[in-house]
């Protein structure tokens, strides 16, 4: 609020409404909505619905198949986020220390950040063709016969070299951006006390990057467990089998597929509240992150 | 005289010397920049030589003849039965999306931001709270739930209802907010005093003074509207709405089957769904990054 | 052009919560420069802005000219404010900037034009009327602003630190330019300040603030000379005013059990003030132990301790040779007397009338 704001009455109102409006009706009514089918049991054609207290989340974690879906989101997960974090902060810190081309990597580093997830999944069919996909072809120069979705681990290690090749840029440019915002006087001061550089990016450099780094932890590990989605329904062509998938997929076949309305809406809420605590994590971090700086 | 001579050979032999430490940097940069550019030289490369070719050989270094051949075949040819879903139409979809999601998004968080900072307002803190708990749930966790919403509200195949759940989020205007805060009290105060009132002021001068956050904010919004993939695939079932990004699926879908799969065209509508983005991104850098990298404050 | 009347101005920003300002009258005649000077947090910033209208008034009445103003609309009260930060609206000219309140209050193009260019004329601004502010320098913008406030011809200036973001030099060039525009165009201006030297400077009349209420009123040297407490007397002259734990005792004087002057009052403690520049070295008087000395060319100030109070002698011969101990006195009409728990200046002729009234 600045301390000499407007006094008018229905103007704020006025002014609120529009998003309000929609917050409300596309927000909090189906975020509510999820919540209490979460507690129904919904007959499949539609006709009614029976109140069955937990019983839609003990199924969930009962369900070997659930557990199965939310272990291998947690291994994608921190698959996707070690790997685009640090390449991309190796390639933020040269990219931060050439003298020429710096503009050009640059650009040629980041343009992938406005690539569609589908057609990130798209590629993959393509370089993992089973005929002559490129890395098809460099897995089989070491005896791997890679078989994209006919095989569950190829078919995982495939979503997230794609993942990863998708989510470099962000961590690139908040990386870079965090080492340009290091004062040229803090460089110079560790560049007096160390002679080593690697010395000097361990003990200088990776510490003030830390809290751009723990912001970037949230970053990735949200969006590996939701901006994926487009991508892995590629690779999959709509169709999973046996194939692995994450919780936000199972949460939109069980829901739209499997018409496990009750089901579907309990793995939302469960979603949900894993959300909630990120950001509550994340808020704390940003509290840190004011002492830091 | 002594030093002279001694000095001389040595700066020599420094000048001579290759630094290692910089062709090391570059060979890292140079590596990275292949690997995130070479999928896109491979399909246009792809899309440049005839489809029977491609279905035995896959890509190559080979530039054919048949480029232009497939733009033509993307951008005018149909995905469907219908013939609607040519790759122009999906373009304009797109567009619509785009831009539609970007200046719906952009209007309405600036007006609210600018209430909740600008006017003391008894419910603000409740409306903040309001507002800014839609941070903690992306869409693709109710994403059930918000279909049926807007299946009720007879919004299906609609670009309202395409376009106006996808709002309902605050980022943008959490990002107004915080720019609003960081601009000082007194040029409010200023303008006051000069007589503006608070449609006024808004006009006036926060807009104005907002260009390079609005143009920022329109670069990302506009990217991930684009982008949008599954809430399209699930309100937009008339193919003559159909996304490009969404038409991904149809296009993946063609490349399977007993004919041969059109590497050509498809390659390029996927070029296609990705070109103005890129562009955007590109062009408009310094916006975009300044955008991306402050909106986390 | 308007005389300005504030009383029992007070300001309480929620129920229950201590003032930030209270209970101030100050009557300031038409074209009158008044300084508001105070530490910062004394409330000055908040009583100038409820001059201005951008704080409510929670107590008490504004009047500019005739008019009670508590409820009026800034932009309706015919002030016009330079602000710490100058305010200039950074995507506008600078022709832009000074015309904006015009442009609102429907003045005519020819009449806004005809004001813009004389004011530009005034400040020395023409050439860089179709410049942002951005391509200004700080004393340039600290211009505009002034133009903006000029423009408007209004019945007060309010002016919020506008020199506090200057370097040194500049602030005394445009302090000067501030004075003599104000004397030129008559205007009553209110201005506040933390510098004291500044406010000595400028102002016709001072007004020191501390924890929101009014210490003192008066013209600079009548303040300086005769500081109502030891906080003005603290903070009004550089270097600040000696202030010493002293006794009376039958008559005289006491610091630190040396004899500094006859005093009619009843024996007891009192807080003696002395200005570093009224103290004089001589053979005799209050022993003063040397800890360091400034040299400043013109001056040396010399800091040492009295007793271990410490204290500092402007000294106006630096050539002399100094022991590690000199003596310093002051002479009569330059000791101050303050009440110790009061801190309240006990006049001296006064408390010799009331002395001899009582005897």
């Amino acid at each position: 609020m600045k301390r000499a704001g407007f006094d008018s009455r229905w103007l704020p109102v006025f002014l609120l409404m529009p998003q309000l409006a929609i917050i409300l009706v596309f927000f909090y009514w189906p975020a509510w909505q999820a919540l209490q089918s979460s507690f129904y049991l919904e007959d499949p054609f539609g006709f009614g619905s029976t109140f069955v207290g937990f019983e839609n989340y003990l199924r969930l974690f009962r369900s070997s198949e659930y557990l199965r879906t939310a272990g291998f989101t947690v291994v994608f997960t921190v698959l996707v986020t070690f790997f685009a974090l640090s390449i991309a902060l190796l390639l933020a810190v040269k990219a931060d220390k050439v003298l020429h081309g710096a503009r050009t990597y640059r650009t040629l580093l980041m343009w992938v950040y406005a690539v569609a997830p589908p057609v990130a999944g798209f590629i993959t069919l393509i370089v993992f063709n089973q005929r002559w996909g490129p890395l098809t072809e460099f897995f089989a120069l070491f005896g791997w016969d890679f078989r994209v979705r006919l095989d569950y681990t190829d078919t995982a290690i495939a979503m997230v070299i794609a993942s990863v090749w998708k989510q470099i840029p962000v961590n690139f440019i908040f990386f870079l951006s965090g080492l340009q915002s290091i004062p040229r006087a803090v460089r110079e001061a560790a560049l007096i006390d160390n002679r080593s550089a690697s010395a000097r990016f361990w003990t200088v450099t990776f510490p003030l990057l830390a809290p751009t780094g723990f912001f970037l932890l949230i970053i990735n590990t949200t969006y590996a467990l939701f901006d994926t989605f487009g991508l892995i329904d590629t690779i999959l062509r709509n169709n999973p089998g046996d194939n692995p998938i994450t919780l936000v997929y199972k949460v939109y076949v069980d829901g739209f597929r499997g018409q496990d309305i009750g089901g579907s809406s309990a793995q939302s809420v469960v979603l949900m509240v894993l959300v909630l605590a990120l950001t509550i994590f994340q808020f704390r971090m940003v509290d840190r992150r004011i002492h830091y700086t | 005289m002594a030093d002279i001579t001694h000095t001389a050979p040595t700066e020599d032999r420094q000048a001579r010397r290759i630094n290692w430490g910089a062709v090391s940097d570059h060979a890292v940069l140079i590596a990275g920049a292949l690997f995130m550019m070479a999928p896109l030289v491979m399909l246009i490369q792809m899309s440049t030589i005839p489809d029977a070719e491609i279905m035995q050989t896959g890509p190559s270094l080979e530039i054919g003849n048949q480029f232009w051949p497939n733009v033509k075949k993307a951008l005018l040819g149909a995905m469907s039965f219908s013939g609607e879903d040519t790759g122009l139409s999906m373009f304009r979809s797109s567009m619509i999306l785009g831009l539609g999601f970007a200046v719906g998004k952009i209007v309405i968080s600036m007006l609210a931001a600018y209430a909740i900072v600008y006017f003391r307002l008894r419910f603000a803190t409740f409306a903040f709270w309001l507002i800014f708990t839609t941070l903690l749930l992306p869409l693709e966790v109710r994403i059930v739930p918000s279909y049926e919403v807007t299946q009720k509200l007879g919004l299906l195949n609609t670009y309202g209802g395409l376009i106006i759940p996808l709002i309902a989020s605050a980022t943008a205007t959490f990002f107004f907010r915080q720019f609003f805060l960081s601009v000082p009290d007194e040029l409010v105060e200023a303008a006051r005093i000069d007589g503006a009132g608070p449609v006024k002021f808004f006009i006036d001068i926060l807009v104005p003074l907002s260009q390079t956050m609005i143009a920022a904010i329109f670069i990302i919004m506009f990217v991930f509207g684009w982008n949008q993939y599954l809430w399209p695939t699930m309100i937009t079932t008339d193919e003559s709405k159909y996304t490009l990004v969404q038409g991904i699926k149809q296009i993946t879908q063609s490349l399977e089957g007993t004919h041969i799969p059109e590497f050509g065209r498809s390659n390029l509508l996927a070029v296609l769904a990705v070109l103005p983005p890129v562009a955007v991104v590109i062009f408009f850098q310094r916006w975009f990054v300044k955008g991306l990298t402050e909106s986390d404050k | 052009m308007a005389k300005l009347t504030l009383s029992q101005v007070g300001k309480t920003y929620a129920a229950g919560s201590q003032a930030a300002v209270s209970g101030v009258d100050i009557d300031i005649a038409d074209g009158e420069f008044i300084v508001l000077v105070g530490p910062s947090g004394c409330g000055k910033s908040t009583l100038l802005r409820m001059v201005a209208g951008l704080e409510t008034v929670t107590e008490g009445e504004i009047r500019i000219g005739d008019r009670l103003v508590n409820h009026v609309d800034p932009a309706d009260r015919d002030i016009a404010m330079v602000f710490q930060n100058y305010a200039l609206y950074p995507h506008m000219t600078v022709r832009g900037n000074m015309a904006y309140g015009l442009k609102n209050r429907g003045e005519s193009r020819q009449a806004i034009n005809d004001r813009v260019e004389q004011a530009a004329r005034m400040l020395e601004l023409t050439p860089y009327l179709d410049r942002k502010p951005r391509a200004l320098s700080g004393g340039q913008r600290q211009r505009v602003a002034m133009g903006r406030a000029i423009v408007r011809e209004p019945a007060a200036f309010l002016f919020d630190e506008p020199l506090s973001n200057l370097d040194a030099k500049l602030r005394v060039t445009m302090r000067g330019e501030i004075r003599k525009l104000q004397r030129r165009l008559g205007t009553t201006s209110l201005y506040v300040t933390h510098d004291q030297l500044e406010a000595m400077t400028l102002a016709d009349r001072l007004v020191v603030l501390n924890g929101g209420k009014v210490e003192q009123i008066g013209a600079p040297l009548e303040v300086y000379n005769n500081p109502a407490s030891t906080f003005v007397a603290a903070f009004i002259g550089s270097p600040a005013m000696n202030l010493l734990d002293a006794q009376v005792e039958g008559g005289t004087l006491m610091v630190e059990g040396h004899r500094l002057a006859q005093v009619a009052r009843d024996a007891g403690p009192v807080t003696v003030g002395l200005r570093p520049e009224d103290l004089v070295l001589s053979t005799s008087g209050l022993p003063l132990r040397i800890d360091y000395v400034e040299e400043l060319g013109a001056q040396r100030i010399i800091h040492g301790f009295i007793g271990d109070q410490p204290a500092a002698v402007a000294d106006g011969s630096p050539d002399a040779p100094l022991s590690d101990i000199v003596h310093v006195t002051a002479a009569r009409a330059d000791i101050h007397l303050f009440d110790t728990t009061t801190g309240k200046r006990m006049d001296l002729p006064a408390e010799t009338q009331i002395a001899e009234a009582t005897a």
